[in-house]
């Protein structure tokens, strides 16, 4: 790791003025992605600005018809919590599925969207339940939001403050694994909300999370698995490496769309 | 530099580190606890995991500034020095969960974590699948399996957390 200058403010304005004040500086959150990329010295941000000790950003609560979740809640927090368990199961289930027990103390939902890796767990949930991403300056929609391979619509003095999940009325998410990183080979997020269903695709897709529209339209006139038969998704734009093949992940993708929307119905 | 104190094993420390320290690092080199290993260095493997406020977090993974003011406990907290081993460190022993020992640490820090989410009746399924963050390659993990349940329930029957 190459040498920094550590910054530790309190508040999330202060935060955004150091990031104003340090050019190529870095947030730190969980840090379980940028500490291991700073170890291989993939990255060398001169500044680390630490938000772990800003406090009050990391609450879980209900908003009206909304789950509203702090950024700096940590993914055991989220795949533990009652009030998450009561909303939207699917996703404390999702956040229970995110690396391992110690990684889940650490790492942040805040962090992982701000990092937008394209096998990550949350963008899913995000964007298939249109959930709004609130920073410190405006609030964003996921289509705005995500802008492909670990690029947000985020800038350079922009800090995400909260994520708001509609409470949708049936979601499932389906994760088959990469067995040894245990980060989505594919994962598939099915959610019907009144506005309509969606189905999104993280881990496959090489320009990051996206949704599978034919999927959507089909169950929208029946919310069933057997609506899905016969449809795919080409293999074109998904990745391929020594995982799994561009094919092998198209195919993956009927597959645990038909069982995430039978998790759903079954949840229901 | 960055100066920095939290409370080790119950022991209130300070340093004077260069912020890239990992709190591994910190642990080991500085305080000379030595029980905490370094296995891949990446957050793979388990051996490094301590407890941070009371919660399982992998030592490698964490810079040592950001533990500054926080509560850090270690394999070497779990029992005083001469003093009988903590519960699971003893169904380790009892139930030959170890080889060559070398990720015994974060295992039984991860049990003991384990214990204190999920209560101390755990079934085999539930280990196996909570140890997913840490590798063993000398015993196929059958023996860790049957010390942590076996652990977690002394741990119901002792007085050390």
């Amino acid at each position: 790791m190459y040498e920094f200058k550590y910054h530790r403010p309190s508040t999330v304005r202060q935060a955004a003025n150091l990031l104003i004040k340090n050019e190529d500086a870095k947030l730190i959150a969980g840090g379980h992605t940028l500490v291991p990329v700073m170890k291989q010295r993939l990255a060398a941000p001169p500044h680390i600005i630490d938000l772990s000790h800003i406090e009050g950003v990391d609450g879980i609560e209900m908003k009206g018809r909304s789950l509203v979740i702090g950024a700096l809640a940590k993914h055991a927090a989220v795949a533990a919590s009652p009030i998450v368990g009561e909303a939207i199961p699917a996703l404390a289930e999702l956040a229970g599925l995110i690396g391992d027990p110690a990684v889940r103390h650490k790492g942040t939902i805040g962090g992982s969207l701000a990092n937008n890796d394209p096998t990550a767990d949350y963008p899913a949930a995000v964007m298939a339940l249109g959930a709004t991403i609130t920073t410190n300056k405006r609030k964003l929609k996921p289509e705005e939001f995500f802008q492909g391979l670990f690029t947000t619509a985020l800038e350079a003095d922009e800090i995400i403050t909260k994520v708001s999940f509609p409470v949708p009325k049936k979601a499932a998410y389906i994760k088959f694994r990469n067995q040894a990183s245990r980060y989505a080979l594919v994962g598939v997020f099915v959610a019907r909300l009144p506005s309509g269903v969606r189905v999104t695709v993280t881990g496959a897709g090489s320009d990051g999370v996206f949704r599978v529209e034919e999927f959507e339209a089909a169950l929208q006139k029946r919310f069933s698995p057997k609506a899905l038969d016969g449809l795919t998704v080409p293999a074109e734009g998904l990745n391929s490496d020594l995982h799994g093949s561009a094919e092998y992940r198209a195919h993956l993708i009927g597959v645990l769309a038909k069982r995430a929307v039978e998790a759903a119905n079954n949840r229901a | 530099m960055a100066k920095i104190s939290m409370i080790v094993n119950g022991n209130p420390v300070t340093g004077n580190i260069d912020p890239r320290t990992l709190l591994v690092q910190f642990l080991r080199e500085n305080l000379r606890l030595t029980g905490t290993h370094v296995g891949c260095d990446t957050s793979q493997c388990g051996a490094c995991v301590v407890h941070l406020d009371g919660k399982a977090v992998k030592s490698c993974t964490t810079l040592a500034v950001m533990a500054d003011g926080h509560e850090v406990k270690t394999i070497e907290g779990l029992a005083a020095d001469g003093a009988p081993l903590h519960p699971m460190q003893e169904a380790f022993r009892e139930h030959h969960g170890l080889q060559c020992g070398f990720c015994t640490p974060g295992m039984i820090m991860t049990a003991v974590d384990l214990v204190h989410r999920k209560g101390h009746d755990l079934s085999d399924h539930l280990i196996r699948e909570e140890l997913e963050g840490n590798l063993c390659r000398c015993t196929g993990y059958q023996n860790i399996v049957a010390s942590i349940a076996a652990g977690a329930k002394a741990m119901a029957k002792s007085d050390l957390a």
